[in-house]
């Protein structure tokens, strides 16, 4: 076995500066990374300054004004319900973002130990979580949403918790997977050689080398999280009428299709563009966080 | 990008291969809401279910267009006294088993639907005491008291006659292979796929029957229904929504027909159901009126209907011979509104919880709602709930006021009694007072139509005008579309689609 | 590798027990009362919902109900559906081929979409190429299936009148119809989940790219193509076979919405019914096969995961 293998180490490399610094520094050099991050927090200014910059208030109804096409007036037009669509995008953004960010956050969190344990202790412990997980995975998404709409009542908070719980499985098995990958490769089991104890190797060894599949289903799931809000705010849970969020306001637009597209385009445009920003950013740290990319 | 053009162009060429394939010009593939529940007439619930008997399962008698009982197997009847109802037979009907329909069939199947368990026509029918066959073509019904309705529900699924010998055979799985005297036999079914009937060679009214073949297909995406009419793979499509109205009125391959829905939508408020009836809306009839004042219905039909539905004040429509003409819904009134909330001395903004059903349209009801409510001084929370949540919550009493769609029935009794009397079994918000239970009680053994208009004439003063029990909203409409191509559509008013008279030109 | 199997299908029975009995828990914590939805119209009759509840056994106690269902599962009769009163086993044998060949059709299309986009994205990274398939994978992710399907529907069917608008036609009755009518829901699954093939494999490959023995490769001299098929590309699959059977078992447990739209009769519509309308037996009867899908799935991926990094075998 060449020495190289431990010198190639990757997240104890030293050269006097620490792999988190090294790695911001790196990723502020990252002009896609920068692009995506200007743009996430762009929307989460307007998020936050909803109040300020919406043009109207996002439930105020006008009975006369149903559904008319983009104008000087209504830029992105008006709903089913003449609500100013631009208003309902700006102050749907901060449902949107919430329930994307912070329900995948919760699914990280509960996944990624869970599926390093997993992978990295492998024998009983493994078969214990990975036939859990299987459980989870089939166990239908609506039955869970249901039952909890029935307990926490309806409340953006409960959406995010539900579909955090719904999309932990998937973490879970991406990091045992990429965790067993890991785990064989030369530079862990040296530093298991060395004598290290086994928390230390799986947090300082393996955990930075598992990143990048993680981070792209992280920014993967964000848009799956800001559709699913959408659908559990008909079953009682999530963001209520009139309250908009962007989710709803593409559900409701499925019923005009035709004779108001505008209604699907926009808040479609947002999701594709946060999405897309989250994905650039998740790149750019990945580029930044690979150990062996030099710089 | 190249991936997406080869697949494009596999599909394509696919497709030219199936473009072609056949279809009889006699086959009528007519596209349904949703998947109709079990084919039994006596286990039967949902609405499209009835749909697909009107071709399987003929009944004692039916209804025209114009909501008048007309003999269908049967070619008369009488009242011999207020108890006793005589009902005279077509002779030579011939079940789709060959045998014959007589009246031994018409007593086995009435009491098949009094007391099969699981019935659902038990409900309907429970008033009758006995059936007895006086001869093969007579058939004596004898009730426990009299009860007005009871022919009305011989129009439906309690009046269908199903073989004896077959349902005997099958038991309850009669409703896979239901055996009826219609003018269509059943063939297959693939459950959420489609139910293939054929052409009953053996049919008593034959001379009526101008298609060899239909294929009901459950779709239940409203623009993929239409979709269907438009690329014509449906030659009828049951119901569409009011938007799409119109992009069927422009083209000229397609034809609508509406008529006046027999139901209702309107507003369940709790008023005794127990402690969620404990608020200003459900103790004081003054907040009713005002929340009723402060909702404009025509501006509602307008936005989310397009107009095309008839507001309301009532639960039966005005095509009905019950509609009560002298009550015309109240114009919208936000200033006696918010008046008549501080005689009722209550604090605004008065605060509501409203349930709604987790079906869009109605959500957007709801919302608008919300929105005209508030400008009188209401604060209205919606709360959106999956189906079968919400049937529990109205019926103990988990709710304060709840959005309701109800199909309608032919009598007007099945759209009053049983929402509206202190006893009915879907009053979920318990509005109870004697003096309404009192004519509803009369109104049911009433035969007489004026008096009977009269008697719920009187009711409705007391339970709309007074109390306000419910809010009555509007009347929705059947939309049906159909190619050009077939003529003879006959939209009666209980949204079924008849097969009688239909030509498929090719 | 052979105990190893053995063992992973001694697994699968206390999972299953452990699936049904989480599955009847989490139905009993749902509102709504499967009597009351059975009633109708007569559900304010005291008698009718106590005759429904007997028959259906839910007077019994809890434990048992679950014991009578476990029993009948024993014997291999997995109840009938309350709703529609046809044997589950039938219903899903009838449903089950839909889902596969949608499902299958739907994966292989994402595949080939997804997979060698991944690879071109990470081969061409920071090119204009690399952009334009990330942007063009996104979109399909961010895109609603239902808007996609009922652009598909408006522009295939009713423009063109190329291929039927919805509907389903078994393989066996006529492959050249059945394919017709399945590849526009199978092109809408199958472009959401090929940009999670994408991002996946572009963030493999480049990870893998990275490696020391990749660079060794390199440094001998060998092609690029070479470097990147046979090296590189091993190790990147080990994330993207943890997605693929993850998505495969997705799609296998029924997709509804695209299902609805195109009016598919497959598992998708079959679960949410059932679920709406509180039909128990057949919910657990269905939790039953898709657990067991995802079981063999993640078996095959655990697998796989040997076969690709023969390393792992000591493990």
């Amino acid at each position: 076995m060449p020495d190289g293998a431990v010198i190639a180490a990757p997240a104890v490399a030293a050269r006097g500066e620490s792999p988190a610094r090294r790695a911001f520094r790196r990723l502020l050099r990252h002009r896609a990374a920068m692009f995506g991050l200007a743009v996430v927090l762009a929307f989460i200014a307007i998020a936050v300054l909803a109040p300020l910059i919406a043009p109207y208030d996002p439930a105020r109804t006008n009975w006369a004004a149903i559904r008319k096409p983009p104008s000087e007036l209504f830029w992105f037009g008006t709903d089913e319900n003449g609500r100013d669509i631009l208003s309902r995008v700006i102050w749907g953004a901060r449902a949107s973002l919430l329930a994307g960010v912070v329900s995948v956050a919760i699914a990280l969190a509960a996944g990624v130990p869970v599926g390093l344990a997993a992978g990295f202790l492998g024998g009983r412990v493994d078969a214990l979580i990975s036939r859990f997980t299987d459980a989870m995975l089939a166990c239908p998404f609506l039955i869970l949403a249901i039952a909890l709409a029935a307990f926490l009542g309806p409340a953006l908070e409960n959406a995010m918790i539900a579909i955090g719980i719904s999309a932990t499985p998937i973490f879970i098995r991406l990091a045992r997977g990429a965790t067993m990958a890991v785990k064989v490769e030369d530079y862990v089991e040296a530093a298991r050689g060395l004598g290290n104890p086994r928390w230390r190797v799986a947090v300082r060894h393996i955990l930075p080398n598992i990143v990048p599949p993680l981070l792209v289903q992280a920014t993967l799931a964000i848009a799956s999280a800001i559709i699913a809000e959408a659908s559990l705010s008909f079953l009682g849970l999530g963001q209520q009428p009139p309250a908009p969020s962007w989710g709803s306001m593409l559900n409701t637009a499925q019923r005009f299709m035709e004779q108001a597209p505008w209604m699907a385009i926009f808040p479609g445009l947002s999701i594709f563009t946060v999405v897309l920003a989250f994905n650039l950013l998740g790149d750019g740290l990945r580029d930044a966080l690979d150990p062996r990319e030099q710089g | 990008m190249s991936f997406r053009r080869t697949l494009l162009a596999a599909a394509a060429l696919v497709a030219a291969a199936v473009a072609a394939a056949p279809v009889s010009a006699q086959t009528l593939r007519i596209g349904l809401r949703e998947d109709p529940d079990i084919m039994d007439p006596t286990l039967a619930r949902t609405f499209v279910g009835r749909i697909v008997f009107a071709s399987l399962c003929d009944k004692l008698f039916d209804i025209d267009k114009d909501l008048n009982i007309v003999p269908q197997l049967a070619t008369g009847y009488r009242w011999e006294d207020p108890k006793t109802l005589i009902i005279t037979l077509r002779e030579g009907v011939k079940f789709h088993d060959g045998e014959t329909m007589d009246a031994a069939a018409v007593v086995y199947s009435l009491n098949r639907h009094l007391t099969m368990q699981g019935s659902f026509r038990r409900g309907e029918i429970n008033s009758m005491e006995k059936a007895e066959a006086v001869n093969p073509t007579t058939v004596r019904v004898t009730l426990k008291e009299p009860f007005a309705p009871f022919l009305a529900q011989l129009t439906d699924r309690s009046g269908m006659v199903v073989s004896p010998k077959a349902a005997e055979a099958a038991g309850a799985q009669f409703g896979t292979r239901p055996v009826c005297a219609g003018p269509f036999r059943f063939v297959e079914r693939v459950a959420q796929d489609r139910i293939v009937v054929e052409r009953f060679a053996d049919y008593w009214d034959k001379g009526r029957i101008h298609i060899d073949r239909i294929i009901y297909q459950p779709i239940p995406d409203d623009t993929v229904r239409l979709a269907n009419l438009q690329a014509g793979s449906l030659e009828l499509v049951q119901t569409i929504g009011t938007n799409d109205v119109a992009t069927v009125q422009r083209n000229n391959r397609l034809r609508i027909s509406m008529s006046d829905e027999l139901g209702y939508q309107g507003l369940t408020i709790n008023i005794g159901n127990g402690a969620r009836a404990q608020t200003p809306l459900g103790q004081n009839a003054k907040v009713r009126q005002a929340l009723d004042l402060a909702i404009d219905r025509a501006t509602i039909n307008q936005v989310v209907y397009n107009g095309m539905f008839t507001p309301t004040w009532q639960a039966v429509p005005p095509s009905s011979p019950y509609h009560v003409k002298s009550l015309t819904p109240p114009t919208r009134d936000v200033a006696r509104a918010r008046a008549l909330l501080r005689e009722a001395g209550v604090q605004a903004p008065v605060k509501i919880v409203l349930t709604v059903p987790n079906n869009p349209e109605l959500r957007q009801v709801g919302e608008v709602i919300q929105a005209m409510a508030a400008e009188a001084g209401f604060e209205i929370t919606l709360n959106a709930m999956e189906f079968a949540s919400s049937l529990q919550a109205a019926t103990r009493g988990e709710f304060e006021a709840y959005l309701l769609a109800w199909s309608g029935r032919t009598d007007p009794d099945g759209n009053l009694w049983t929402f509206v009397h202190s006893r009915g079994p879907q009053n979920d918000g318990k509005y109870s007072n004697p003096e309404v239970d009192r004519l509803l009680d009369a109104a049911r053994v009433e035969t007489d139509l004026e008096k009977r208009v009269a008697l719920y004439e009187q009711m409705y003063k007391h339970a709309v005008v007074e109390d306000r029990s419910r809010l009555y909203l509007w009347h929705r409409k059947n939309i049906v579309a159909h190619t050009a191509r077939l003529t003879g559509f006959v939209n009666v008013p209980d949204g079924l689609i008849r097969v009688q008279d239909l030509r498929l030109a090719n | 590798m052979l105990l190893f199997l053995a063992r992973r299908v001694g697994q699968t029975i206390p999972t299953l027990l452990f699936v049904s009995l989480l599955i009847f828990g989490l139905q009993q914590l749902m509102p709504g009362d499967p009597a009351l939805i059975l009633a109708g119209e007569e559900r304010g009759d005291p008698t009718v919902l106590a005759q429904i509840r007997a028959e259906l056994n839910l007077d019994k106690p809890l434990p048992v109900q679950y014991g009578l269902w476990l029993w009948g599962v024993l014997q291999g009769d997995l109840g009938f559906s309350w709703r529609i009163r046809e044997p589950i086993a039938e219903v899903i044998a009838q449903k089950l081929p839909v889902t596969l060949q949608l499902g299958l059709m739907a994966f292989v299309i994402a595949v080939f979409i997804g997979i060698p986009l991944g690879i071109l994205s990470a081969v061409k990274k920071d090119t204009p190429l690399d952009w334009g398939a990330n942007a063009v994978g996104l979109a399909g992710l961010s895109l609603p299936n239902f808007w996609l399907g009922i652009m598909m529907i408006l522009f295939f069917s009713v423009q063109l009148g190329w291929l039927p608008p919805s509907g389903y036609v078994p393989l066996s009755e006529d492959w050249r119809q059945s394919l017709a009518t399945t590849i526009m829901p199978a092109f809408v699954l199958g472009s959401g989940i090929a940009a999670v093939f994408m991002r996946h494999m572009r963030s493999a490959m480049l990870q893998a790219m990275g490696q020391d023995y990749v660079r060794t490769a390199r440094a001998k001299g060998l092609g690029e193509r070479v470097v990147v098929l046979k090296h590189a590309l091993r190790n990147a699959l080990v994330p993207v076979v943890t997605l693929g059977a993850l998505e495969l078992g997705t799609l296998l447990s029924g997709a509804v919405l695209t299902e609805q739209v195109f009016t598919i009769p497959g598992f998708g519509k079959l679960i949410v019914d059932a679920v709406f309308n509180r039909d128990y037996p057949v919910v657990q009867g269905v939790v039953l096969v898709t657990a067991t899908l995802y079981i063999l799935l993640n078996l095959i991926a655990d697998v796989l995961y040997v076969l690709i990094n023969p390393r792992l075998r000591h493990a």
